[in-house]
């Protein structure tokens, strides 16, 4: 399968006010990512790496420098057209799981697919398809409260994969599994990715996820730091 | 359709918020309905009663009378019009002559309202044909239950009345009550006697005057006035009742403002704790790919939702109550009717029209709708970022 380049940074500074002053989150990041990338940003709290997230996920805008994803430019683009591209091409997966509580599995795991105006057809046969590659074909009438939290992460990655997205930005999405449960979530990425040719963007700090990376870029203090291509370890335990 | 479908099942899923939202909102809405439909129903049978019973389909008046001045009686009569003779020979009018008399039951004095009607009008709801057993001594006399009551007089009785003719002598003569008649219309029986046109007419050495004639309910054509007698039609004479029910229903609109207050607060206030407690999931919606103004539409539709739910709900309820209350109406005690000093019916009947259903329905929904966006005009603000992270930028 080609790689092209699906996120481009340039330049791209973040500043949050901060009493009279401001706080540089994010200082002078020049990154690109090709499809099909397994890669993690890592550093400490308050090194960027959710902030970078955001914007490349059009969930916030640059205060200097561009963001270019799947050709569009983040900083340029409306809160229409924002939530266009994240409609069509991002899928998120996030550290709490964030589903929708009073919709059960199918429901949460349909919603992006309803968005997009699919038929309920169409909706059925994809929802079913995700359920069954995050192992949750028996739990589709579930609500969230019924759900451990491994299987809440796993309707979460469902419903992010479920419209094929061409990016997938995972914040911290093991920090609230057991180590049998992330282990689990990041073998089902692997494949999914290697499936679907999905790019997928963690930012992350758990030494589990990162065994999984195939790059790694580090942030402190807001800079890259390192970025480096690595071989992953995947869980052999 | 989409946003529809979002928001019925979040309301739904809320539990029992939602149902003691709707059933609070549906409570107002029934009562609303209920209240107004006593008022119309009432408002409705009052006109009618007092068109039957006293207004007719509308009356001539002579220039000087003023029902509410017992001083302009001397002079207020004067021979019937020309232009109503063919009415009232054909029994679509009746000629009424009325005088203040003085009436001696058990030797004390009262004052009170002679009228003079024809025993064969058939135009009023009066039981005037009893005055036909009319005899040469014995002039007989129609009274209502209350005057009854004030005077204690009872159904054969014979008393003394006494009053000035148009010459301005006094002259006095013994009645007989001939019927007592209960009738919800005070306004022909309290202080009033009735008495056989003609033995009237004589009585006051007026013959073929009137005071006011009464016109057939649904005259096609009223002949034209004339100085001396001026038309009096059921705008004019149903004017004080208007009134009366307008500032009814502006009273009632207190409780209506009370009752939607409450209903509005209860939703008003889950709107505002949903944008408060539920940030986190608009930042979901939001990263999903909904717009800010989606989420805004379906937050504002699951509070407008509430709306349509309680109309449902109050259908369910509503529609039995109200219909048994219309058919079976509510009986009145007899003393309100008494106090209310106009025609009262005995039952009320409340009257629901097309308009009244329609336009509460509309209101509760408008209400509803714009009590429910106030809040959301937040998400406007919101920064997805923010939201995900559960603070309200």
């Amino acid at each position: 399968m080609k790689n092209n380049v699906l996120i481009k940074t340039e330049n791209l500074v973040k500043n949050y006010p901060m009493g009279g002053r401001k706080f540089t989150a994010l200082n002078d990041i020049n990154l690109s990512f090709n499809s099909g990338e397994f890669t993690g940003l890592v550093g400490p709290s308050g090194s960027g790496k959710t902030t970078l997230l955001n914007i490349v996920g059009a969930l916030d805008n640059p205060s200097e420098g561009h963001a270019v994803v799947i050709g569009k430019d983040t900083s340029q683009l409306n809160h229409r057209e924002s939530a266009q591209l994240r409609n069509e091409h991002l899928g998120f997966i996030f550290q709490t799981f964030n589903l929708l509580s009073v919709y059960n599995v199918f429901e949460n795991v349909e919603f992006p697919l309803l968005l997009l105006g699919m038929s309920a057809e169409d909706r059925k046969k994809d929802v079913l398809q995700a359920l069954e590659w995050v192992g949750l074909s028996d739990k589709v009438k579930s609500r969230p409260a019924q759900l451990s939290g491994g299987e809440c992460q796993r309707v979460a990655v469902a419903r992010a994969m479920v419209k094929k997205p061409k990016i997938v930005l995972a914040d911290e999405p093991t920090a609230n599994l057991d180590a049998a449960n992330s282990y689990n979530i990041l073998d089902m990425m692997v494949s999914l990715n290697k499936e679907l040719n999905s790019t997928f963007l963690f930012a992350t700090h758990d030494e589990k996820v990162i065994k999984y990376l195939r790059r790694v870029i580090t942030l402190t203090d807001g800079k890259v730091v390192q970025d480096i291509e690595k071989t992953p370890e995947p869980n052999n335990a | 359709m989409l946003t529809i479908k979002l928001a019925f099942r979040n309301i739904v899923g809320a539990g029992l918020r939602t149902w003691l939202n709707v059933f609070v909102l549906s409570f107002a809405f029934v009562a609303i309905l209920w209240i107004q439909g006593l008022i119309n129903g009432q408002a409705k049978q009052i006109m009618n009663l007092m068109i039957d019973t006293e207004l007719g389909g509308g009356q001539f008046w002579h220039k000087d009378y003023e029902p509410f001045d017992p001083l302009t009686l001397e002079e207020s009569h004067g021979p019937v019009p020309a232009a109503l003779e063919d009415l009232i020979s054909s029994k679509r009018a009746t000629p009424i002559l009325i005088t203040s008399g003085a009436i001696y039951p058990d030797g004390r004095v009262q004052s009170a309202l002679l009228k003079g009607i024809d025993p064969d009008q058939v135009i009023l709801d009066i039981p005037a044909d009893i005055l036909k057993k009319d005899s040469p001594v014995t002039i007989p006399a129609l009274i209502g239950t209350r005057m009854a009551k004030q005077t204690k007089l009872m159904l054969g009785d014979y008393v003394t009345i006494r009053w000035r003719d148009i010459h301005g002598t006094f002259d006095a003569a013994d009645i007989q009550i001939a019927r007592v008649m209960n009738t919800n219309s005070p306004a022909i029986d309290m202080g009033q006697i009735w008495l056989p046109l003609d033995r009237m007419r004589e009585m006051m050495q007026a013959p073929d005057e009137a005071t006011l004639i009464v016109l057939e309910k649904d005259i096609q054509s009223v002949p034209g006035g004339s100085e001396e007698w001026i038309y009096r039609g059921l705008d004019f004479l149903l004017k004080d009742v208007v009134e009366i029910m307008k500032t009814k229903t502006a009273s009632s609109s207190i409780l209506y403002a009370l009752l939607m207050a409450m209903a509005l607060l209860a939703i008003f206030d889950t709107q505002v704790l949903s944008i408060f407690r539920r940030r986190k999931e608009m930042g979901t919606l939001m990263a999903l790919g909904m717009t800010r103004g989606g989420v805004i539409k379906l937050f504002t539709l699951e509070g407008a939702l509430h709306g349509i739910l309680a109309l449902i709900m109050g259908a369910v309820y509503g529609i039995p109550l109200l219909y048994l209350t219309a058919v079976k109406g509510l009986p009145l005690p007899t003393d309100a009717i008494d106090q209310m000093g106009i025609a009262m019916p005995s039952v009320l009947y409340p009257s629901y029209s097309l308009w009244l259903i329609g336009g509460t329905t509309f209101l509760v929904f408008i209400t509803v709708t714009v009590v429910s966006f106030l809040p959301t005009r937040k998400i406007a603000k919101l920064k997805p970022t923010d939201a995900l992270r559960g603070k309200l930028s």
